[in-house]
């Protein structure tokens, strides 16, 4: 452990920025917000760069605390519980310190292109900084408390961003459904949180992993551990948008699309895949757990390619595939190959954050439309975009030698190593999510331009919130935002050569060791190769399938779609998960809260308590109010007979 | 020696004669009469139960009820004056201008 006195600047930063950003943008320029609000991630960007270039994978992790934050109990004994504002420091959070400052910044660089008309810049701006700031203190904590911090102020972040355009229903109405949704998965993670605290006494990654092994010997540290693991999956299921949590992701594609590269693709919602692997001590002493996260990644991997593969907003089919990505790194964890999923996630951060900025630099050439069925043609008027986003595009479906290759790859290998069952249904997910990627591809880029063309003054199809300027025929998008672009699309072109020799998985040993899983002996390599050849195929395969329905015989698929007839209706339609979801959870808890709650104990017991008791209060006041006649005489009365009364009752009761 | 019971049955004849005067008079005056009158079958028993228990406290008692009965008649007379000078009458039935 080394002190490291900058490691809590690097949240700071944008904390900073968002501050500063939040509370006087609306009065600075716009060429003001725009300094603050890429200086401070910049910043924040080259202090991590720095940290990382002097952090090798034998150095030891750096450490620094803040300050104190709770402190109850006493030193010493068991009831003795702490947790600090302290910053961790490993491989493992190393890269994804990366990840976060250096996509981040460049998405944050993008925005200012793609945000330039948006009247409502500066909080734009606040609300990505303060998201990186939570962000930021999620990956860098030393405790789960820290963690959750992050973990709910990337929520919050995530909500402010998803719903920025609120006066629009739908957005308002998406914000509210991911901050709901996730907010199951965090009472999971709080309940394992509460556990932990029970059973270890501490917060702190260190203490906590230290306690476990002991703990899994006693006959009890089983259940509660996988108790743990289970609970800890669940508020994973939550952020990284994973079977049954996965609805408010697609969704979440309501916010612009930076917010949707940045929060939803690249970062926040990999936050559970961080987790996870983060807790890995936890759950390779639980392999009940393991199993549960392997289920949930392999199945949520194929489900949400399957729907990805029938959608027609270019941002939904995105979406879907992020899920799915994100069930490949669950898949990973669930393996035991903790660093595969982080790897994985590293170069799913480069290719979907590339090919989310790339359907924003779409749905800006075209004006604001997202229904692929309305562009097409695109390749020759925005090459560069296109350029970028086939690059992204064959990265993502595992085409050697791009990024997603060598991830997906080693996850597959690794998944297979623990059942042949997760290699099957990874490589036939990797064969979809070849389709539909091509699917995207050709839609948008190749045939003829479909788009309505627009006079200079027409916002005839700008979509709500992105503001349609003047479109003849669709448009390269400015430099501010092509460069990230071509930056991404170079790391995800080479950002898997990390992974060569097994060159990712030495460098994050010191964090999960090299022990598990059970390495297989050397000779099994033919097993890897033809596994590998085998992916491939299948990759290349979906590209020729979309080839073949996309670009060749663009007939073809509606006819395909009339013959599956009611089966094609329900992949369409999401598998109506959503209505599933209203029928059993959202309509009897609406129906509940108003007919039980509202008008059952509010109106009848609550209200009706109240209201009863003012009107008794006045029935018998109405009453009572008789024996004030103001007839001296009758006051008399009452007074002797009051003091008859009284002097009785004392006779009564002095003679007993 | 007249025994203690003697006074108390003439004390409480006399309450009681306060009280139902009291009650059943209207005539300002008169009420204000009955109230002194169970004043002093009040200040009867004092003196009594003090010369029966050769304790001093009863009659100094009777001394503090006389001045208050005396304040009590200064004021008292003074508000039955100012009574009589706006309603014209001392029947308490007819002042009644607090009632609802």
């Amino acid at each position: 452990m080394t002190q490291n006195p900058y490691l809590w600047l690097i949240p700071t930063l944008p904390l900073a920025g968002a501050a500063i950003n939040g509370f006087l943008g609306r009065r600075s320029s716009k060429k003001a917000v725009t300094t603050v609000a890429l200086t401070f991630p910049g910043l924040a960007f080259f202090l991590a760069l720095k940290i990382a270039l002097g952090f090798s994978s034998a150095a030891a992790p750096y450490v620094f605390n803040l300050a104190h934050w709770i402190r109850s109990g006493s030193i010493g004994l068991p009831n003795y519980f702490s947790a600090d504002f302290a910053f961790y420091l490993d491989q493992l959070s190393l890269v994804m310190l990366l990840v976060v400052t250096g996509v981040g910044f460049l998405i944050h660089i993008y925005s200012v292109g793609y945000m330039s008309d948006d009247p409502s810049y500066y909080r734009f701006f606040s609300y990505l900084n303060l998201f990186m700031f939570f962000m930021l203190t999620l990956v860098l904590a030393n405790n789960y408390l820290m963690m959750f911090v992050g973990w709910e102020g990337v929520g919050l972040a995530s909500y402010l961003l998803i719903g920025f355009w609120f006066t629009k229903d739908s957005a308002a109405a998406a914000g509210k459904k991911a901050f709901i949704v996730n907010r199951i998965g965090d009472f999971g993670f709080l309940i394992g949180l509460f556990l932990i605290i029970q059973h270890f006494g501490s917060l702190n990654f260190t203490e906590v992993f230290a306690k476990v092994q002991p703990l899994a010997a006693e006959t009890s540290g089983a259940g509660l551990l996988t108790a743990i693991g289970i609970l800890l999956m669940v508020g994973a299921c939550g952020k990284s948008a994973q079977i049954p949590l996965y609805v408010w992701l697609p969704d979440a594609m309501e916010g612009p699309t930076p917010v949707s590269a940045l929060i939803h693709a690249a970062t926040m919602v990999t936050a559970g895949v961080y987790m996870v692997a983060r807790s890995h001590v936890i759950f390779e002493r639980a392999p009940i757990a393991l199993t549960v996260v392997a289920i949930i990644g392999t199945l949520t991997a194929l489900f949400a390619a399957t729907i990805g593969i029938a959608q027609t907003d270019i941002k939904k089919v995105l979406a879907y595939s992020t899920v799915s990505q994100l069930g490949y790194m669950f898949m990973a964890c669930g393996a035991g190959a903790f660093s595969a999923g982080i790897f994985h996630l590293m170069t799913h951060a480069f290719f979907k954050g590339l090919l989310f900025l790339g359907a924003g630099s779409v749905i800006h050439a075209v004006g604001g439309e997202q229904d692929m069925r309305k562009m097409g043609g695109l390749k020759t008027y925005i090459p560069i975009t296109f350029t970028t986003m086939l690059i992204a595009t064959l990265a993502i479906s595992g085409i050697p030698p791009l990024a997603g290759f060598w991830s997906k790859d080693e996850i597959l290998w690794k998944a297979y190593q623990a059942s042949w069952v997760y290699w099957l249904i990874g490589a036939i997910t990797a064969l979809i999510t070849s389709f539909y990627m091509f699917r995207l591809l050709f839609m948008t880029f190749w045939g003829d331009y479909k788009g309505i063309q627009v006079d200079d003054h027409g916002h005839a199809h700008a979509a709500p919130g992105h503001e349609g300027h003047g479109h003849g025929e669709p448009h390269e998008s400015p430099m501010v935002m092509l460069v990230p672009l071509i930056i991404l699309a170079l790391l995800s072109a080479v950002g898997g050569f990390v992974g060569i020799h097994n060159g990712f998985e030495h460098f994050l040993e010191p964090v999960f060791g090299s022990e598990f899983p059970k390495t297989i002996a050397e000779g099994s390599g033919n097993t890897e190769w033809l596994l590998m050849g085998i992916s491939v195929l299948f990759a290349f395969a979906g590209l020729i399938l979309a080839y073949v329905l996309y670009v060749s015989k663009p007939y073809l698929p509606d006819k395909i779609a009339a013959s599956l007839g009611s089966l094609y209706d329900t992949v369409v339609n999401k598998y109506y998960i959503d209505e599933i979801y209203a029928k059993v959870f959202v309509k009897p808890l609406v129906d509940g809260s108003t007919k039980i709650l509202w008008q059952g104990v509010d109106r009848k017991v609550i209200d009706d308590a109240v209201n009863n008791a003012a009107d008794g209060a006045r029935h018998v006041s109405d009453e009572v109010r008789h024996m004030q006649s103001g007839n001296v005489r009758s006051y008399a009365g009452w007074i002797a007979s009051g003091a008859a009364a009284l002097i009785a009752y004392m006779i009564w009761w002095g003679m007993r | 020696m007249v025994p203690l019971s003697y006074y108390l049955v003439l004390s409480g004849i006399l309450f009681a004669c306060g009280v139902t005067g009291f009650l059943i008079k209207r005539n300002i005056i008169t009420i204000f009469m009955s109230i002194e009158l169970m004043l002093n079958g009040v200040n009867l028993s004092f003196v009594a139960f003090a010369a029966h228990w050769h304790v001093l406290a009863g009659q100094i008692f009777v001394f503090f009820v006389m001045v208050v009965a005396a304040a009590e008649a200064a004021v008292g007379l003074a508000i039955i004056i100012a009574v009589y000078r706006t309603r014209e009458t001392l029947n308490v039935d007819q002042v009644n201008l607090l009632k609802l």
